[in-house]
């Protein structure tokens, strides 16, 4: 196949991926939009194969047919409350897969025509080396977040004095050797380079924290689709340049998203130990009374009730509770109630976790709704059933100005005629805020595991 | 006569770089927040393309450290492909309308 048509074909695959991706604006054309993505990849790949520099196919048959066996092994088994490891873990592949392409490109620059060994061109030494530190940073920094995410290690922010100037010295001594690299080919100078930037991956991501892993794994994703640009520079190839700037702008722009749902910038979530000292600011409020009530009682109000909009939050993620929150929301239903979902953009681990959970649930997609689209119904309605979120109903964000989550965005479910709140404790959420609607007369407190509590109320109705 | 020189190649792939980065941005804002978790694992397979890469590493006769470097990232790549595009699958498959 001619390099002129093979440009052509990763035009097309180009062009496949973007209409993927605009598949995604409605749930109807995304099963489509998925479809179009496996074409464009299958072009990708087979005009790959096609080339005149692939002559053997054993061990590519063999990578292809492993890897594809293990990946949808897992995509078929995964749980769906464990979604965000799983796009953690898929990062790093990406961020490793990058690392790997990279330093074959410097043994073997000829099949890439990009230079001889010990003479790769200026510019790609340059390319190279940016596109291994960012694949090596999202390798490690994934490795973290899933790490995480994953409950193998706390999800509490690890931090250290001197934390942000390490982190600074070892970037400088990234770029140093980078600039090294670049001056001389020296391999192991490419290597030291590469060790560094794993360890940066690692370091950057320790200090954040379990809520903050939203903005984390959009960053992450990001990350992987700039180390794939990088790779594309590197080896001269268009399709790579514009697939990795479509993942790198979506991932920034999730980021953005979830930043701006926290009202919290970019920078503090990337400098990390949020909610590390939480606590401490709420002592001594302890002598408030909250109402506690049993499932029959919210069984009672929620029958009686014309409207009731269902608020979840992680912890319904973490109690799996997701199916019997729908059978109790089908049984208020079928009592005649009008029964909506609520979504924090930020409520979960993960952009649109919330999301997937419901429809996993069976839960009809228009029955969900954005922040934006409902917070203005909250006053006409009289029950909001608050399961395993905190933070995101918490008004201090809009009247404590000292609270470290004023400004965010929250959903008004104070204005409810009555708040009922399933929650394991009085603990505050993970911003280390105490939250003043427990101790409202109108907020009755659901103390129990959030699965338990909704298969009660579903015996009560 | 220097008029006909030409641009060089690395220009358009800058060219290239900042348009598709303006593609990505209007196109990802048309994007329901419903369907985000979906949008980062679409994504993250289509950033495997970087098995094209690999791809031409692992392809020549004979055998190299070249060659093995490219076997282990076609490996992890297409992990991440099928297994992206696979799970993204199954959650689209869950996200159902009201039946009427």
């Amino acid at each position: 196949m001619s390099a002129d048509l093979a440009g052509l074909l990763y035009l097309v695959a180009s062009v496949f991926f973007i209409l993927a991706l605009k598949g995604l604006s409605s749930p109807t054309s995304a099963r489509r939009g998925n479809l179009i993505g496996i074409v464009g990849m299958a072009i990708a790949v087979v005009t790959t194969l096609l080339s005149p520099h692939v002559l053997s196919f054993g061990w590519i048959l063999a990578g292809l047919v492993a890897g594809g066996a293990i990946g949808v092994v897992i995509a078929l088994r995964i749980q769906m409350t464990a979604m965000p490891q799983l796009v953690a873990a898929f990062h790093s592949l990406v961020g490793l897969a990058a690392v790997l392409v990279a330093a074959a490109a410097l043994y073997a620059p000829e099949a890439y025509g990009i230079g001889t060994a010990g003479a790769i061109k200026l510019a790609s030494r340059i390319e190279m080396s940016l596109g291994i530190v960012i694949g090596a940073v999202t390798f490690s920094g994934s490795v973290v977040a899933f790490c995480k995410l994953q409950g193998l290690v706390s999800g509490s922010p690890v931090v250290f004095r001197g934390q942000h100037l390490l982190n600074l010295l070892i970037g400088i001594a990234v770029v140093a050797f980078g600039a090294l690299f670049v001056h001389g080919e020296a391999h192991e100078v490419f290597w030291l380079m590469t060790g560094l930037a794993f360890l940066v991956g690692f370091l950057i991501i320790i200090p954040i924290g379990g809520a903050d892993m939203p903005v984390v794994i959009s960053m992450l994703n990001s990350y992987s689709g700039w180390a794939a640009s990088g790779i594309g520079f590197t080896l001269e190839n268009n399709l790579l340049i514009v697939t990795g700037a479509l993942v790198g702008s979506s991932g920034a722009i999730l980021s953005y998203i979830m930043c701006k749902g926290m009202n919290r910038s970019f920078v503090s979530v990337i400098l990390g130990g949020f909610g590390a000292e939480g606590g401490a600011a709420v002592a001594g409020s302890g002598e408030r009374t909250v109402k506690q009530g049993s499932a029959e009682d919210a069984a009672f109000i929620m029958g009686n009730a014309s409207k009731v909009i269902i608020i979840p939050g992680y912890g319904m993620a973490v109690a799996q509770a997701q199916h019997a929150l729908r059978e109790m929301g089908d049984l208020l239903k079928k009592a005649g109630v009008e029964v909506r979902y609520a979504i924090h953009p930020v409520a979960g681990r993960m952009p649109g976790h919330m999301n997937v959970l419901l429809a996993e649930a069976n839960v009809p997609y228009d029955d969900v709704f954005e922040l934006e689209q409902i917070n203005s119904e909250f006053p006409s309605t009289d029950v909001a059933f608050v399961i395993g979120a905190n933070d995101v109903v918490n008004p201090a964000a809009k009247t404590d100005t000292s609270s470290p989550i004023y400004g965010m965005p929250i959903l008004d479910a104070e204005n409810a005629r009555t708040v009922l709140f399933v929650k394991r404790s009085l603990a505050s959420g993970y911003a280390g805020v105490d939250n003043p609607l427990f101790y409202r007369s109108n907020t009755m407190m659901l103390f129990g595991d959030a699965k338990k509590m909704c298969e009660e109320v579903v015996k009560a109705l | 006569m220097e008029a006909a020189a030409a641009i060089d190649p690395f220009i358009f792939r800058v060219t290239i770089f900042v348009l598709a980065i303006f593609v990505g941005y209007y196109v990802v804002w048309s994007v329901t927040p419903a369907l985000h978790t979906p949008l980062m694992s679409v994504t993250n397979a289509i950033s495997s393309v970087i098995i094209v890469g690999a791809l031409i590493a692992a392809g020549p006769e004979g055998f190299g450290l070249a060659k093995l470097l490219g076997f282990a990232a076609v490996v992890l790549a297409s992990v991440n492909i099928f297994g992206g595009f696979a799970v993204t699958q199954r959650m689209l498959q869950m996200f159902r309308p009201k039946k009427t």
